[in-house]
């Protein structure tokens, strides 16, 4: 088992808007998670930031700046982004050092600081740019990829407006006593399908605000490990693939799929390979998870994920979730920290805030929201321009 | 005076009101289309070609999945204000085996829509300014 690096510490500052600079996030979540680990700032050997692009030139090179607000250490460094995916593209860097004997210790910081409304693409004209284009010529937002989704499980699977709601209630039950959670209220299936539509048929609170937060690992060899910790949580696989040629599904920001008229489209579609990966590192699979973190978007999406990460078979997610397997107490809790209905998403931080929560589940250490039992979880998300991203953690 | 109608992006579509058709481009080795237009090196992977051919799209298809935005997005989009709501159609072509974007025609109500249905090209205006309509392509139902 050489692939493993060990999760010594995590740490998180609670997502919200708190109108401060993106750094102190950042800073905030990596101390946390170095006293986690028991380790000084001084020991890191290598700082892997998750970059931000809206909150200018510091953003762009989020490990150093991350670096120069701790302290010069003199640690190596490097900044990736990958959209959405940005927090697993930078976990990712930081488990190669690792695996390749290059360091023994790194610590991995994604934060950000998010405006209101709806995401926009960066300003200026950029008629070259597909991301200006679409919200130029089509005014295709965000949402509008998210609604086209739930619309196409509406249609070809005869989910409902109520299924979708549902989804909803439960991660809103999931959130309540996670103390890094934005809102901790709980919604009733009445309060989403009275919530104004915002891409039909999707409602207000079914789609993901954008949010501040930070969140911070440090992530160190096993060999480290075991000098510093007993039995410390595992990172077992990591995906970061890009999907394969035909991919014939709609994603932002394109405007058409890619063609297949030359090329059957792959076996395996893109969504389904992001985890299939992790799964084949970890030499585990979706029956040996004992919970899962996925990107929810909206609330429709976390059904797709169900079936991309082999909760279950396709058109089935929204059995699952009625028969309540997917909810805390059930077979397979899916988001048990109350995942982006409770959060928002802070883009750099979130896939890194994920993989936070896994780790304090299987410690058990999940207090008001613990997976009973818990053996192994998997994450799952996606960047826009074809970012894959999962992980699976074990204890 | 009545405003100039130009196309809000050039050579992305044939700009006839009563034909249109989306304009793409085929990779003259494998045959694969791309809409917007790939015009240097062929995106299958298995191909070299570097010869791309201008390839009208198929003015006709059937609705994958649709829906509509009720907020006005953000710039660079020229919402009108009053903001008007819009339908957002994602259409698959049989030929191309490739689903495409775009508005649908502003009369059309999301209530009259269901996956499958036949969907046809059509040209309308996007915004306009003081001396010219700006006109994008959108899908509507076949009569």
């Amino acid at each position: 088992m050489t692939k493993e690096v060990a999760v010594l510490g995590v740490g998180m500052h609670p997502w919200g808007k708190w109108g401060k600079n993106f750094v102190e996030y950042g800073v905030k979540a990596a101390r946390d998670a170095l006293a986690d680990a028991g380790i000084e700032w001084k020991d890191v050997q290598f700082v892997s930031g998750g970059d931000t692009i809206r909150n200018g030139y510091p953003g762009y090179v989020a490990g150093a700046t991350f670096c120069q607000a701790m302290g010069w250490s003199g640690a190596r460094v490097a900044s990736s982004y990958g959209a959405c995916a940005s927090g697993s593209q930078a976990i990712n860097n930081a488990r190669a050092q690792i695996l390749a004997g290059l360091c023994d210790v790194a610590l991995v910081v994604g934060a950000d600081a998010a405006p209101k409304g709806f995401f926009a693409p960066q300003g200026g004209d950029r008629p070259d740019d597909p991301d200006w284009l679409r919200f130029r010529l089509i005014g295709a937002t965000n949402p509008i990829y998210f609604g086209l989704y739930a619309r196409r499980r509406m249609e070809i699977y005869g989910a409902t407006e109520q299924d979708f709601a549902k989804v909803k209630v439960k991660n809103s039950r999931h959130g309540l006593n996670n103390p890094n959670a934005r809102y901790r209220k709980e919604v009733a299936k009445e309060d989403v399908l009275s919530s104004a539509i915002v891409s039909d048929p999707l409602h207000l609170l079914e789609i993901c605000a954008t949010s501040d937060g930070g969140a911070a690992m440090v992530l160190t060899s096993m060999e480290y490990a075991r000098k510093h910790a007993t039995d410390p949580v595992k990172i077992a696989g990591v995906s970061t693939v890009t999907p394969n040629f035909p991919n014939t599904v709609i994603e932002m920001p394109n405007f058409a799929t890619d063609s297949a008229a030359a090329v059957a489209p792959p076996e395996t579609p893109f969504k389904d390979s992001i985890t299939k990966l992790a799964y084949e590192e970890a030499g585990l699979g979706p029956e040996d998870m004992s919970m899962a973190e996925v990107y929810d978007l909206s609330t429709a999406l976390e059904l797709d994920w169900y079936e991309n990460i082999g909760l279950c078979k396709p058109g089935e997610a929204e059995k699952l979730l009625n028969d309540g397997h997917t909810t805390l107490g059930g077979r397979v809790p899916v988001n048990p920290s109350g995942g982006l209905a409770c959060f928002g998403e802070a883009v750099p931080a979130q896939a890194i805030a994920q993989v936070c929560e896994l780790t304090w589940q299987l410690r058990g250490q999940a207090e008001g929201r613990q997976v009973e039992n818990a053996k192994a979880g998997v994450t799952a998300n996606q960047g826009l321009f074809g970012h894959g991203s999962s992980v699976v953690v074990t204890k | 005076m009545a405003k100039t109608k130009v196309p809000a992006i050039d050579d992305w579509f044939r700009m006839d009101f009563a034909e249109p058709q989306l304009l793409g481009s085929r990779c003259t080795e494998c045959g694969t289309y791309f809409f917007p237009k790939e015009s240097h090196f062929c995106r299958n992977p298995n191909c070299s070609g570097t010869n791309f051919e201008e390839a009208p799209l198929s003015p006709r298809g059937k609705l994958w999945s649709f829906t509509n935005n009720c907020y006005p997005p953000p710039k660079p989009y020229m919402a009108p204000d009053p903001f008007v709501p819009y339908i957002v159609a994602a259409v698959e072509l049989e030929r191309e085996k490739m689903v495409v974007l775009g508005q649908v025609e502003a009369s059309v109500k999301i209530n009259e829509l269901s996956a499958g249905m036949d969907m046809e090209l059509y040209l309308e205006t996007l915004f306009e300014d003081d001396d010219n309509e700006y006109i994008v392509w959108k899908w509507r139902p076949v009569a």
